[in-house]
């Protein structure tokens, strides 16, 4: 199954990075593609809570995400569903992926590991544990023109980014 | 619509984890096209397990088999791997240009928290 894992070096305590992660004001000032202003954001931090989150995006539309919170470990642990309410990506309306995200202190700040993963049934979900990572460095290379935009997100200054296939546990 | 699209790209994935078919799908990428019998040959394991992993990945579409007489010819079909793309490439941009102000954002509140007495 599709996964996405992008992991970010962060001069921040984890505590910090958690409390941005979770509190609607933090959220308020990152969430969204492109820098367009968060118009809602609402959190009820706790296993099984809801958060919302409503943006509008630099071309003018509006999208709302939302999910449950299926695991919270202070500081160190994130995980929760996902789902588009509007807007969004309109052959995904009703469809819940899940969202991963561990944070390790580092020296000087905070190591994320986000994964976004795409789940749909129970054989999908076992070929997304058995892993295939190998086929993305091939998928790299096949469509070439996208490897500008890795390029330039690895010169990130905020850290590392990559994107591959989970591997199984 | 929807779930057509949904069960192509599970077969995709599904046909991506196996190291014997991606050791083809690299293969083919490198040389255009390749009979069965040339794909078999760098593998230890015979013909028709070979020929399995071949209709793995023709019924997910990722390639392509033609016939002249007893060879059969296999060709990369690549468009299938390119749904998946852009799957990722999709929430690859949502979440780096997210996630690079989550972490500018972080680094002001630690900043202001240390400065504090």
């Amino acid at each position: 199954m599709t996964s996405l894992t992008l992991v970010r070096q962060i001069r921040a305590r984890p505590s910090i990075v958690f409390e941005a992660l979770t509190a609607p004001d933090g959220i308020a000032q990152w969430w969204g593609p492109d820098g367009g202003p968060v118009l809602l954001a609402e959190t009820d931090v706790r296993i099984g809570g809801r958060y919302r989150v409503r943006f509008r995006r630099l071309d003018g539309t509006e999208h709302e995400s939302a999910g449950e919170y299926l695991e919270l470990v202070e500081s160190k642990r994130l995980v929760m569903s996902w789902q588009w309410i509007s807007g969004g990506v309109p052959e995904e309306v009703g469809e819940v992926s899940r969202i991963e995200i561990d944070l390790k202190p580092i020296d000087g700040g905070t190591e994320m590991t986000f994964t976004h993963a795409r789940l749909k049934t129970e054989d999908s979900r076992a070929s997304h544990e058995q892993g295939w990572s190998g086929a993305l460095d091939k998928l790299e290379r096949h469509f070439s023109t996208e490897r500008i935009a890795y390029d330039r997100l690895g010169k990130s200054q905020t850290g590392s980014t990559n994107l591959h296939a989970k591997r199984g546990q | 619509m929807v779930n057509y699209k949904e069960r192509r790209l599970d077969r995709t994935f599904a046909a991506l984890v196996d190291g014997t078919r991606r050791a083809i799908l690299a293969r083919l990428e490198r040389e255009d096209s390749a009979t069965v019998s040339e794909l078999a040959q760098p593998f230890a394991i015979k013909l028709p397990a070979v020929m399995k992993h071949l209709d793995v990945l023709h019924d997910a579409g990722l390639i392509t088999r033609t016939k002249a007489g007893r060879i059969v010819t296999v060709r990369l079909r690549p468009e299938p791997m390119r749904e998946a793309m852009d799957w990722l490439q999709r929430y690859q941009r949502f979440w780096s240009g997210s996630l690079d102000r989550l972490a500018a954002y972080a680094e002001r509140k630690d900043t202001e928290a240390r400065k504090k007495p």
